[in-house]
């Protein structure tokens, strides 16, 4: 075997990979890249939204080709792509329901990081890039829903670039400076579009950066545990390509009954209605996937410290997804996973309640019992952070870690490793 | 650690086809979604619906006078239609066809001999020739003179001279009327 | 404390009592919960009936395009409604488009042609508003899917004529709707028995035309309907021998490592 003479492709690949490493790299990072044998299927949610932000790049790419982003004729044109271009009805329906199964897949990301402590050290920094690109990807997305030009669009882009007219004295100037006029118009929606188109390209950079810091310690796991040796992992390839690839088409029947059979649920039918600067429809409603920072910024109807309630709630709903930056040192337990820490596991599924109960306030008129929900909910999602997440590391007594993945995870604890046959070294 | 993988190896021969064939499957059912998935994002590039119902033009001829040359537009391209005068009809049926570079009989180009109807657009590389305007150069032929390359085409709109290699097109069409012609 | 403690119930009493009682008020102002209808585009495997398409384009033609356009239709269109390209184009014929301008400068009306749009009643918003009474017709071929409810709101809407409850204030030159919110509605009763004669000799009730121009609009909103609901039965089809190939595939694989 060993004299054989390599084939004229494996040569080529040699040659290149002597001057540019590329598929050493690929090799050693998407191949026999070390991971944990234990990842239960929360873990595929991160190469899912990898996915997902590849289909929205190339879906969006087309969608660019046939829009006009111009206020006079960005509703037609948007209807042209519906009616008229070839397949645009599937590309724009992909594109539209692709934006919430995103968020669906990064929310669901999220969690589970918070879940099993996957921002505490090493990871900080694995954790913020997470962050930043969330923070990204909700620009994206409002800008995006901008451009189809219907009522909503009109609307939330009115509402949206308002909350900056709270910041005190220059708050008027900056809105101005946002619209390039006196109202949201064909100035905004040309800078929107030109943003949309960029913004999602400025994701992917940082999403390589996140999966640098990943690979530099690898994937945390359910345990918590690190890895301490070869029994502990498991090559990335065939495991978890196959275990990747196998949810990716579970996810895609989801994903396509949306976009086959009920394109316009998570829609608004008001953006079907043209934009009209003269008329706000009855109900402004964000996307689904905005809901929670929409009802903090409503639930602050009063003024603390002379500071207004407009700038309280701009500063509590944008604070709401920054606080997430310092969740690493917030979070004061040693231990990373929920499995081995008896209060905070309750403590993690109230603050999912809590986001659900922020988001059904959201999605509904301010009027009576949602105010008081909406206050409550918001007081305890700061409550989670900033008072229970620093206090249980020091009140909560853990149950021990086991010894090893291995140890865990296999019969017999012994740690036996996966056959050297399959290990492609 | 070695016995597992001998163990693993033997015990699970069959094991390893069947595994085999599932990959395979995979790997099958994958291209064919890559393709399926592919297929739809070419299509929105072709014509659009709305672009490919555009595509026929109707034109009333009875305003243009005897040697006079009307542009009009079809697909956005202009096409050409030349009231021909007996003389250019004559200079045009009088060529020898062994001469031309790419042999055509004027009968061939067109229904009506006294009305010539051809797509402006040079076979060279996409220019628009002269001649539609009074004053313009048409060239030693009559014809049309495209200002880009020097093609010169003559009174049936046919290559002459230059670096063109065919004749100017004859796009799809009928008459619909006495003085009435539908393009496309 | 103990009288403290009986204040602050009694507020609450009378504040559950005030919001019950501004419940009430609201919902004289609601509509009833939307009638669902059988439609036959409706679930996965549902398609547009051509007839009722057919007889739906009739009633629009007829009565409808008096006030409301369908701005995003274009003759050509209607091929999906099994028209001939000849039947088309003499449809288009029957209308005028502006074209132009012509060689004089001047904007002139023509017959139009199967690639124009079907031109709307009035050239412009304004216009419509003027010919009536302040209020704009919607424009209809988005009106499907510009609304909650679909086409059992436009349905609900066009049955929805009924005589006001005692003491309800119809303003003047309104009219009572139960179903549009507010109940006030510019828009005369347009449906009346018999108002058009079907070629295939439906009978031209007031619900059976609802069902059929209400199939026509969801049409116009969502002509690419049977298509996708077509490819979605085949994506969901592979995709699910896919993920039981992909289970097996990874069954098979993870055997050695559990």
């Amino acid at each position: 075997m060993a004299d054989q003479r390599p084939g004229a492709g494996t040569r080529i690949i040699r040659w290149i990979d002597h001057r540019l490493p590329f598929f050493a790299m690929m090799n050693h990072e998407l191949y026999e890249y070390p991971t944990p044998r234990n990842l239960n299927y929360w873990w595929n949610f991160g190469s899912l939204a990898g996915f997902m932000l590849l289909v929205m790049i190339v879906t969006g790419i087309f969608l660019a080709m046939q829009y006009t982003p111009s206020a006079s004729l960005a509703f037609d044109s948007v209807e042209r792509i519906m009616r008229d271009v070839n397949y645009g009805w599937l590309i724009r329906y992909a594109h539209a329901n692709g934006a919430s199964m995103f968020f669906a897949i990064v929310y669901i990301h999220i969690f589970r990081g918070l879940y099993y402590g996957s921002y505490k050290a090493p990871r900080e920094l694995l954790w913020i890039l997470g962050v930043i690109i969330l923070v990204l990807m909700i620009a994206t997305a409002f800008m995006g829903y901008v451009l189809p030009w219907g009522q909503m669009s009109y609307w939330a882009a009115t509402v949206i670039t308002s909350l900056f007219s709270a910041i005190p004295v220059i708050g008027q100037s900056i809105v101005t400076f946002l619209w390039g006029g006196f109202t949201v118009g064909d100035p905004t929606l040309h800078r929107f579009y030109a943003l949309h188109y960029l913004l999602p390209f400025i994701i992917l950079a940082v999403v390589l950066l996140h999966l640098i810091a990943l690979h530099r310690f690898g994937s945390n796991n359910p345990l918590g545990i690190d890895m301490k040796g070869q029994q502990d992992s498991i090559p990335f390839h065939p495991y978890y390509t196959i275990k990747d690839l196998f949810g990716l088409t579970v996810f895609l029947l989801i994903y396509a009954f949306f976009v086959f059979y009920a394109p316009n649920f998570l829609g608004n039918p008001d953006n079907y209605i043209p934009a009209n600067p003269m008329q706000t429809p009855n109900h402004i409603v964000p996307e689904w996937y905005l809901l929670p920072y929409y009802a903090i910024l409503r639930s602050i109807t009063f003024s603390i410290f002379g500071i207004p309630a407009k700038l309280l709630g701009v500063l509590a709903s944008f604070g709401s997804l920054f606080l997430l930056l310092i969740v690493p040192w917030l979070d004061s337990s040693p231990v990373r996973s929920s499995r081995f820490r008896p209060i905070y596991k309750w403590v993690f599924w109230l603050l999912v309640i809590d986001v659900l109960a922020l988001g059904w306030v959201g999605a509904n008129p301010p009027q009576g019992i949602v105010v008081t929900v909406g206050q409550i909910a918001t007081f305890y999602y700061y409550l989670h952070f900033l008072i229970l997440l620093p206090l249980l590391g020091k009140i909560e007594r853990p149950h021990p870690l086991p010894a090893s993945i291995a140890a865990a995870v296999l019969p017999g604890g012994s740690g036996m490793a996966a056959p050297a046959s399959l290990r492609k070294s | 650690m070695v016995d597992v993988a001998q163990q693993h190896l033997s015990h699970a021969h069959s094991g390893e086809s069947r595994r085999d064939f599932l990959i395979l499957t995979a790997g099958a059912l994958g291209a064919v979604a890559v393709a399926a998935t592919v297929w739809p994002f070419i299509e929105t590039m072709n014509p659009a619906r709305d672009t490919l119902a555009a595509a026929s033009t109707e034109v009333d001829l009875a305003p243009v006078a005897v040697g006079q040359r009307l542009t009009i537009a079809w697909r956005g391209k202009p096409v050409f239609i030349d009231h021909r005068t007996p003389a250019e009809i004559k200079a045009a049926r009088e060529v020898d066809l062994t001469q031309l570079r790419d042999p055509q009989a004027d009968s061939e180009r067109v229904k009506q001999a006294e009305w010539l109807i051809v797509v402006g657009v040079c076979t060279h590389l996409g220019c628009i020739p002269l001649g539609q305007k009074t004053g313009d150069d048409r060239g030693p032929y009559g014809g049309w003179f495209c200002p880009c390359h020097g093609s010169i085409y003559d009174t049936s709109g046919r290559i002459r001279q230059g670096p063109a290699p065919l004749n100017l097109a004859v796009p799809p069409y009928q008459f619909t009327g006495k003085s009435a012609v539908k393009i496309g | 404390m103990g009288r403290k403690l009986a204040f602050g119930w009694l507020a609450a009493a009378a504040a559950a009592l005030s919001l019950t009682v501004a419940a009430s008020a609201a919902r004289a102002q609601e509509t009833p919960p939307l009638p669902h209808q059988q439609w036959s585009f409706d679930g996965v495997f549902g398609t547009y009936d051509i007839a009722a398409l057919q007889r739906g384009f009739q009633v629009y033609k007829q009565i409808c395009s008096a006030c409301h356009p369908v701005k995003h239709l274009f003759f050509r269109d209607l091929a999906a409604l099994d028209y001939t390209p000849d039947q088309i184009k003499a449809l288009a014929a029957s209308y005028k488009c502006t074209a132009g301008p012509n060689d004089q400068g001047q904007m002139y009306e023509r017959p139009c042609l199967p690639s124009d749009p079907i031109p709307g009643p009035f050239p412009n918003d304004e216009a419509a508003k003027a010919a009536n009474g302040g209020a704009l017709p919607p424009d209809l071929s988005m009106v499907v899917k510009a609304r909650e409810g679909g086409p059992d709101y436009v349905f609900a809407i066009l049955n929805g004529f009924v005589p006001a409850p005692a003491g309800f204030h119809v303003v003047q030159g309104k009219y009572y709707n139960e179903y549009f919110p507010g109940h006030n509605i510019s828009m005369p009763p347009p449906l009346s028995d018999g108002a058009v004669t079907f070629a295939d000799g439906t009978k031209a009730t007031v619900p059976q035309m609802a069902h059929d121009v209400v199939t026509f609009l969801s049409w116009a909103a969502e002509p690419n309907l049977d298509t996708r609901h077509r490819i979605g039965a085949r994506v969901f089809l592979f995709l699910i021998v896919g993920v039981g190939i992909f289970y097996a595939a990874k069954r098979k694989i993870w055997a050695a490592v559990h």
